[in-house]
């Protein structure tokens, strides 16, 4: 025995790696399975724009330029628009595989170009808000599954169902009421003051950027900016994480190996973090997954009533105003990111479950 | 094992206790609150003090004694036009979640019955459908058909319905893989009764579930159409876009929050009633809320 | 019987039940010596796995237990969960009946086996993973070094269950619980699991307590066997004379049920009529008189009380089988 415990490899490192050929397989197989699903995807976004009862060349070249034959065979040379279908479907997909979503009828810039300038505000709030659900979603949901079925228990749940009935939009109507317009804590919309500069742009992030240029005062504003629509996106989401939570550690609590992590003298604190947030991490990897959605379809929402310049009112925009290009070119964003997540919880399940990189 | 065979194993005795869905207050609560605006839906003209379209009153009244929930920017009482409104989105909500269920349900079906390559097809399209955000999708398909309730209505079923098709094929999937539906195969009982016999009753339950929290989310969406000007149009009373007014007349409160109010107790009352339901149902399923 | 490793008195263990708490283990008395193996045998239901859980505070959530349980100069019933968790796992191991469900499917081998190194012993880390890998030699895991980089799921159930017993040794017990430990593997495995035990035993002077509803696996290894019935012992004695002659109706209709190995061929085996009682419903009484073929009137009403009769207990006033 003592032979076996000398010969022991030195390199023991201190978190294992993942056995590499299998999950590259199991990663491979779900990269593939996403190629497919965004294919999936401008197909149903190209199928949509077809249904859009507006001329094309008037909406898109304006009343002017649609005079103009040479403007008008161009643009329908570009998108192909005398050709079939399938042909345009054809060549809206190679356009968008390089990168080219069309121009918007609103703005006039490339829709690209339009993402670029909408997507870190949304993103920034969205990924505060995500933090903000994380922090206090998942203890919320542990302490209601500890204290299962006593008063706490009963009191969170009705707490988080109430969390999930309420509209964002009206959260965030009387958010603002209350804490912009009754008690003054919070400014009243946008991501700055009125007259405050931004930040030089590096990230996007104006809290990050602020930091970055060293302007403190700036990074606090956009912060205090940050706050209030932030929570009120999180507000569903810290209940939803809850909700999810806390039956998935009910779940894995009821199993044997949490008694038999207890019966092997494991301090109770470290059967909850170790065995059995472990053991319900995927579930609640999959609703944080979730949460991406939920935040991007509240910014909708929210970034309307907050005056938030981000992807939201953009597409709301582009909604209202049927600008073709700019909805296909949103939705198409949007539903990318949404599946791209999903992936990345496909990986991290590979990564936290032995038992899904195997097979 | 054989040596334990001989010994006969009693039915461990539950430790968990399960009531009857009549017996939880949560449930109580949310069917009372559910009656509540069916009845609110139903009797709105009885109930209902002034003519929900009528501008006939001093703008902008807080709410007073004659006013109870104050009046709005054109002079329109705002509790007779909560009150209409509940004619717009419950009845709307039943609609679209009953559509959504039938088409789902129907296509689930026949993807688990036939399995194969109708199976793929139609679950492809149920990946598709899940990969955009509800809203997004919602939101899109109203502003390509045009504005208007009847088409919000058709995004949301467009939405809605491949969550049954999910749960409804699963659930005939894994029946028609049970030992006893295959002996009954062998004994030559013919597929499609075995489907109706045993499948039926299974998916009842779970299928229910889904309805009513779908019922709550349904009302969510279609009241966040209509606060984004795709929905219900003026000046027809509807919760959400008596909530977009309130966004405009920031300052008078009671515009946008009653009606708000009136959505979160409808959205409430089918949670709590769907959640008991999952209890009763499923006690041990993790919940399956949906974003909206 | 003096200086027994551990000794338990009047346990009672309620667990909640739809219509309020149910006593599953009423009343029960046994004290397990140093270096023996101590078998508990019964029905599904009769008790015997809530009576040991009890002892190491793991009963289902709402679940109570009183009575004392005695162990190295302590009550175990009377300590605080901290001070128990010092002892599970340190002075006391226990291996569950079903191995597929009793490691943790996400962490290593060697995670699960160095947490009660590190815990109780108080190892490094690497010290603990040598001291993982003589454990896992020591039950006979082929190429240790490799089990402890692996999941559980790529071992098999007998495997698994090895794994456990390591798991259950880490501390260097001196009282191991086996819970049905081979009721859910292979039979040819069975016989395995069993030598292993009996050997972990001999070379560590460990206690154990068995319990199994399967009076054969009992019978190759037990030193001394208590029969449970409806949370109840019913009788206790040596395992030759419990298997050779037992006293109480039940044990008698149990070993009936059983296959001998020695027996003719064409030797029926007897199952015993009815059902177990489910707990919160236990007959008045002598808990079995519904379905003993010897019951008299007074066993309808008179809970028997468990009597020492020359080296054994019995608790059957009528004994019909007395020689």
């Amino acid at each position: 025995m003592s032979e076996a415990a000398g010969s022991m490899p030195r390199r023991v490192g201190r978190r294992r790696l993942v056995p590499s050929a299998t999950f590259g397989r199991f990663v491979a197989r779900r990269a593939i399975a996403l190629v497919f699903l965004a294919i999936g995807i401008t197909l149903v976004v190209f199928l949509l724009t077809q249904l859009v009862p507006s001329d094309p060349v008037t909406a898109n070249l304006g009343e002017q330029a649609a005079g103009d034959p040479a403007a008008v065979a161009a643009f329908k040379e570009h998108y192909g628009l005398d050709k079939p279908l399938p042909a345009r479907y054809l060549i809206y997909l190679a356009h968008v595989v390089r990168g080219d979503l069309g121009e918007s009828a609103l703005t006039h810039n490339p829709v690209t170009t339009d993402l670029g300038q909408f997507i870190p505000a949304t993103a920034e709030l969205a990924i505060f808000s995500i933090v903000i659900a994380i922090l206090v979603g998942i203890p919320i949901g542990v302490a209601a599954a500890v204290k299962h079925d006593k008063p706490v228990d009963h009191a969170l749940r009705v707490v988080s169902l109430g969390g999930i009935s309420m509209p964002t939009f009206w959260i965030a109507l009387v958010a603002l009421y209350v804490f912009f317009f009754r008690l003054g804590w919070f400014p009243g919309g946008g991501r700055l003051d009125p007259g405050t500069l931004d930040p030089p742009h590096v990230t996007g992030f104006f809290t990050i950027d602020a930091l970055l240029a060293g302007q403190w005062g700036v990074a606090g504003e956009a912060f205090h900016h940050l706050v209030l629509p932030a929570l009120v996106l999180a507000a569903f989401n810290v209940s939803l994480l809850a909700r999810y939570t806390r039956s998935s550690v009910l779940e894995v609590m009821g199993n044997d190996y949490v008694r038999a992590a207890r019966a092997k003298g494991v301090p109770e604190a470290v059967v909850l973090w170790r065995y059995v947030l472990r053991a319900a991490l995927p579930a609640i990897i999959t609703v944080i997954g979730l949460l991406f959605a939920n935040i991007l379809t509240g910014a909708v929402l929210v970034e309307n009533i907050f005056g938030w310049p981000g992807l939201g009112q953009y597409a709301y925009q582009a909604a209202i105003n049927l600008d073709v290009p700019a909805i296909a070119g949103v939705s198409l964003f949007i539903a990318v990111v949404y599946v791209t997540i999903n992936f990345v919880v496909d990986v991290l399940y590979g990564v936290i479950d032995p038992r899904i990189r195997v097979t | 094992m054989s040596e334990a065979a001989a010994i006969p194993a009693p039915v461990p005795a539950a430790v968990g206790r399960v009531r009857p869905v009549w017996r939880r207050p949560l449930a109580i609560a949310g069917a009372a609150i559910a009656l509540m605006w069916l009845v609110v839906a139903i009797f709105a003209p009885l109930l209902a003090p002034y003519d929900p379209l009528a501008q006939t009153f001093t703008q902008l009244q807080p709410p007073s004694l004659d006013h109870p929930f104050g009046t709005d920017e054109l002079g329109r009482d705002v509790l007779s036009r909560v009150i209409y409104a509940a004619r717009v989105s419950i009845p709307l909500a039943i609609l679209l979640v009953t559509l959504a269920a039938s088409i789902g349900g129907v296509l689930g079906a026949i993807a688990g019955y036939f399995r194969g390559v109708t199976d793929g097809a139609v679950m492809r399209v149920t990946d598709l459908v899940f990969a955009f955000p509800a809203i997004i999708l919602a939101m899109v398909v109203t502003a390509v058909l045009g504005r208007g309730l009847r088409n919000a209505v058709l995004a949301i079923v467009i939405v809605a319905w491949p969550a049954y098709a999910r749960i409804v094929r699963g659930l005939v999937l894994s029946v028609g893989d049970s030992e006893y539906v295959q002996s009954a195969r062998l004994l030559g009982v013919s597929s499609r009764r075995t489907l109706f016999r045993d499948v039926l009753p299974n998916v009842a339950g779970p299928v229910l579930v889904l309805m009513t929290l779908d019922l709550g989310t349904a009302i969510l969406l279609l009241s966040a159409l209509s606060f984004l000007g795709l929905g219900a149009q003026p000046p027809n009373p509807e919760w959400g876009s008596m909530v977009a007014t309130g966004t405009q007349y920031f300052q008078q409160w009671w515009i946008g929050t009653f009606p708000g109010l009136a959505i979160f107790t409808a959205v409430i009352a089918f949670n709590f009633l769907g959640d008991s339901l999952r209890d009763f149902f499923d006690p041990t399923s993790a919940s399956a809320d949906r974003g909206r | 019987m003096s200086a027994a490793l551990l000794e338990v008195e009047g346990l009672r263990v309620r667990l909640p039940a739809r219509d309020g708490p149910v006593t599953v283990v009423d009343g029960v008395d046994y004290a397990v010596q140093p270096a023996e193996v101590f078998g508990v045998a019964g029905e599904s239901g009769s008790g015997k796995t809530m009576s040991v859980l009890a002892l190491l505070g793991l009963l289902p959530p709402g679940g109570a237990a009183d009575g004392h349980a005695l162990f190295a100069g302590r009550d175990l019933l009377r300590l605080r969960r901290s001070e128990l968790r010092a002892v599970c796992g340190k002075e006391i191991g226990i291996v569950f009946q079903d191995p597929m469900t009793s490691l943790h499917p996400m962490l290593s081998i060697g995670q699960q086996l160095g947490e009660p190194l590190r815990i109780h012993l108080g190892l490094s880390r690497s010290a603990a993973r040598r001291q993982a890998a003589e454990l896992l030699e020591a039950v006979r895991i082929p190429d240790p070094e490799s089990a402890l980089r692996a999941f559980p799921h790529q071992f098999s159930g007998g495997m698994r269950q090895r794994v456990a017993i390591a798991i259950a040794l880490a501390g260097n017990p001196s009282l191991l619980i086996a819970d049905e430990p081979t009721t859910a593997l292979d039979v040819t495995v069975q016989a395995g699991i069993i030598r292993l035990l009996d050997r972990l035993r001999r070379e560590r002077g460990l206690s154990v307590i068995l319990i199994t509803h399967d009076l054969g696996v009992m019978s190759s290894i037990a030193d001394r066997i208590a029969v449970f019935y409806a949370g109840r012992v019913v009788e206790l004695a040596e395992r030759e004379s419990l298997v050779t002659e037992p006293r109480h109706p039940y044990t008698r209709a149990l070993l009936d049920s059983l296959p001998h190995p020695e027996a003719p061929a064409d030797t029926p085996l007897v199952p015993i009529h009815g059902m177990p009682p489910a707990a919160g419903a236990v007959p008045t009484g002598c808990a079995f008189h519904p379905r003993c073929a010897f019951a008299v009137a007074s066993c309808t009403t008179e809970v028997p009380p468990l009597v020492r009769e020359g080296d054994r207990l019995l608790a059957c006033p009528v004994d019909p089988l007395r020689a």
